[in-house]
């Protein structure tokens, strides 16, 4: 599975994107396995509720699914415009 | 309808025209343009990343969604990123409808959205080092009039 990163995500853990080996069923259970890596992972999924999660390019929770995703990316709260 | 994600620079002015001249039947057409702006002083670069692919879909599905919530007869987005120096365009929407009303409403609620479901992020380089801009929670907030 894909793993990408933006913005001050990207920043913290040091790369736009990286592919993963995981049997996550859930977002929650893929950033539980990303936080156990290293220390800039716990860092940058410290807080949760600073950041959103896209699967599939669609955003989503993260008590989302898995199940067949190709693609998570994981960003700051959106500022377009 | 037309949705463009771009770095190049763009005349809002043309882009209206070109709009304006081929919708059909529109009594009211509606533009709003962004500006990068100085807000502290000493802005060098706003730096504007965004998300290939979903950015595009993103701003396809809120565009599609304002041409069904609204009698409307053409939307035009064009979003810029990468470097961006202060005083220039960072994006446009424009609406065209038969009414006023239907042309200002959706313009607005296009904007709202793409503030916050449309994924860039904005960074502003100054002398004095760079900053994420951060999400305004009166941007979330703006959703729950639609």
């Amino acid at each position: 599975m894909d793993v990408l990163y933006f913005a001050w995500v990207r920043e913290r853990i040091g790369i736009p994107k990286e592919t993963v080996e995981t049997s996550a069923a859930t977002v929650n259970e893929l950033v539980a396995e990303l936080r156990q890596r290293e220390e800039r992972y716990e860092v940058a999924f410290s807080d949760l509720s600073s950041l959103r999660v896209a699967v599939d390019q669609t955003l989503t929770d993260f008590d989302a699914s898995l199940s067949g995703a190709r693609e998570v990316a994981f960003f700051p709260p959106m500022t377009g415009g | 309808m037309q949705v463009r994600v771009q770095s190049d620079i763009f005349d809002p002015g043309a882009e209206l025209n070109a709009f304006t001249a081929v919708i059909d039947g529109a009594g009211a057409v509606v533009s709003f343009s962004g500006i990068v702006r100085d807000v502290a002083g000493g802005l060098q670069t706003m730096e504007i990343e965004h998300y290939p692919g979903m950015t595009e879909s993103a701003l396809q599905a809120i565009a599609e969604e304002a041409m069904q919530r609204w009698n409307l007869a053409d939307a035009l987005v064009i979003h810029r990123y990468g470097r961006l120096q202060a005083g220039e365009i960072i994006m446009m929407v424009a609406t065209a409808s038969p009414h006023r009303k239907d042309a200002f409403d959706s313009a607005e609620f296009l904007m709202d959205y793409l503030k916050s479901r449309a994924p860039f992020w904005k960074k502003e380089v100054s002398s004095a080092g760079a900053d994420w801009v951060a999400a305004k929670d009166e941007d979330e907030s703006a959703l729950d009039r639609w």
